[in-house]
């Protein structure tokens, strides 16, 4: 036997994923720990990539859509959106006044419903289990409502070059307000589960903390940013697709905890419902797609009983659209933060270059210095808040 | 600040850096000289006029066929003064190879990884350039345009990948 009993401490690195409940999808984390502290986190990423930006090169300009659907998946009719923006910033059009209030409406729900998800996996993660079957109940009911639109709950390609790709089924109005007058008392309730809870608050308060300074310099956007303070809501900073007809509030944070990301999501939904009630009453009547010769099909009607109809109707499926030479870039705040499409075009009728701005991506990236220096159970917990989407990093 | 503005500003700055400018759909280009980018990127970021804290995207784009080089190109945007800025920066397509801007804006390293994963561009004093989308042993840039769609990886890693990674 020694004598004098020597300790030596040492690093213990551990993999945290790609399977892993709370990673949200395919991440992992390489952690470095002492103890229960984490020295260093390094992410990998990539695991879903299914190059995405390349595919786009060898597809029409309309045939990128149901790409644009399987980035962030639990919010495609933003991923449409942004697209379709940016196409039609590169075509110099715009849609109809009608679809942009539709797509503005639809995109709110979007907002919801992403945030309900965020919502109930973020509160599972931490051990909060009812919330998440309270939030899922709201979901399906959003879910339906796409269902009855697009005809798909998650891959909607709904929005289209030019505007929305059919008209708003019957019901839909009915549906949509009963959901709205619902949902506020729904939410007041998910609140009384966490917003004062002692248990929620001790996993969340002085969390995961970022400083303003940092956040921008780590590029965060969306939610993440707004909790560290920042005043940025592309929203209201460069208004699309008639948002500056609507009244809404941009909550802010303060500490840049995960807390705060959490009150303001909330706050999030309680506006996004707000607006969603504002589009139902604004609604205008009218075409919800542009009539543009080489742009956008022409009426179905038109497409059976036309020639000319049917001739561009064909060409337009076979070849595509031919926009100008030149490059674009559009984005829009989508529920994780500053979703963009960079569109380079040589005149053809495939992308000669598509990026993608994701949000996720950026915002994982200042994961490690979030979690750096705490505990291992705060790395759950910050993971959930800055609600990442794989499907938009690895793309 | 209007884009004729930012790009007068910018040019009276650095005439010999800035190799071209130009304002289509009402957005900004900047063709920058690749070996200056950090000094002129360090400006754009602590002029108090640009302030443009923010970098959004930072992208590759081929066009080795016709131009024999890579094009960098860089988002900008400024939180205070709300507006945008795209900057380009050509490098020859056969040593592609420019200073990195991690020291400007630190979201750049994951930007900065993906465009060296992508194109096989090299962004020179960056901390930790490793490849950040594709596996380890994954051959080829595959966003290069002579890099085919169905891929081209070696016969034994591409069975692998079928089969499930026996």
């Amino acid at each position: 036997m020694t004598s004098a009993a020597t300790t030596t401490t040492q690093l213990m690195t551990i993999n945290m994923g790609p399977q892993h409940p709370s990673t949200h999808g395919v991440l992992r984390l390489l952690l470095e720990l002492d103890g229960e502290v984490i020295v260093k986190a390094v992410p990998h990423v990539g695991f879903l990539h299914r190059g995405v930006e390349k595919l786009a090169e060898y597809r029409t300009y309309h045939q990128c859509i149901p790409l644009t659907d399987r980035l962030d998946y639990v919010a495609p009719f933003s991923n449409n959106l942004a697209y379709a923006l940016t196409v039609e910033k590169l075509l110099g059009i715009e849609a109809p006044e009608r679809a942009q209030h539709i797509r503005v409406l639809l995109c709110e729900l979007t907002r919801i419903a992403s945030h309900l998800l965020w919502l109930a996996t973020h509160a599972l993660d931490i051990g909060a289990m009812t919330v998440f079957f309270y939030c899922f109940r709201e979901r399906e009911a959003i879910y339906d409502i796409f269902e009855l639109v697009a005809g798909a709950r998650m891959h909607t390609s709904y929005i289209r070059v030019g505007g929305v790709s059919r008209e708003l089924p019957g019901g839909f109005t009915e549906k949509v307000h009963k959901f709205v007058m619902e949902f506020p008392a729904r939410l007041n309730e998910y609140e009384t589960l966490l917003t004062e809870n002692p248990i929620w608050k001790k996993r969340t308060v002085g969390v995961g903390i970022i400083s303003a300074e940092d956040a921008i310099d780590y590029g965060l956007s969306g939610p993440s940013l707004r909790g560290s303070g920042v005043n940025w809501d592309i929203r209201k900073a460069e208004p699309y697709s008639q948002y500056d007809k609507y009244h809404f509030t941009v909550p802010l944070g303060k500490n840049g905890d995960v807390y705060d990301r959490y009150r303001i999501r909330i706050e999030e939904m309680h506006q996004s419902n707000r607006i969603v009630h504002q589009a139902l009453n604004i609604l205008p009547k009218g075409d919800c797609l542009a009539r543009i010769p080489n742009v956008t099909l022409p009426p179905k009607e038109d497409v059976e009983t036309n020639m000319e109809a049917m001739i561009t109707h064909f060409k337009l499926i076979t070849d595509g659209i031919h926009p100008p030479k030149g490059e674009v870039y559009a984005s829009i705040e989508a529920p994780k933060g500053e979703l963009g499409f960079y569109l380079v075009s040589d005149g053809s009728s495939h992308p000669y270059r598509l990026k993608i701005r994701p949000p996720s991506f950026v915002n994982l990236e200042a994961l490690p210095k979030m979690v750096e220096g705490r505990l291992l159970p705060d790395v759950v917990a910050t993971i959930g808040s800055l609600d990442i989407v794989l499907g938009e990093i690895d793309r | 600040m209007k884009n004729e503005d930012l790009a007068a500003l910018i040019k009276t700055r650095f005439p010999e850096a800035i190799v071209g400018a130009n304002i289509f759909r009402n957005e900004l280009t900047l063709t920058v000289q690749k070996d200056t980018l950090a000094e002129v990127a360090r400006f754009l970021k602590e002029n108090e006029d640009l302030d443009f804290d923010f970098l959004s995207d930072l992208c590759g784009v081929d066009r080795a066929e016709t131009d024999d080089v890579f094009e960098v190109v860089y988002h900008l945007y400024s939180l205070s003064k709300n507006h945008r800025l795209r900057l380009k920066a050509p490098v020859p397509s056969d040593a592609p190879s420019l200073p990195t801007v991690t020291g400007v804006w630190k979201t750049a390293n994951w930007h900065e990884r993906e465009t060296y994963d992508m194109f096989g561009i090299t962004f020179h004093g960056h901390p930790d350039l490793r490849k950040i989308l594709t596996p380890d042993d994954f051959e080829g840039h595959p966003l290069r345009k002579d890099y085919p769609l169905d891929g081209r990886q070696p016969a034994t890693l591409r069975d692998s990948y079928r089969k499930g990674g026996e």
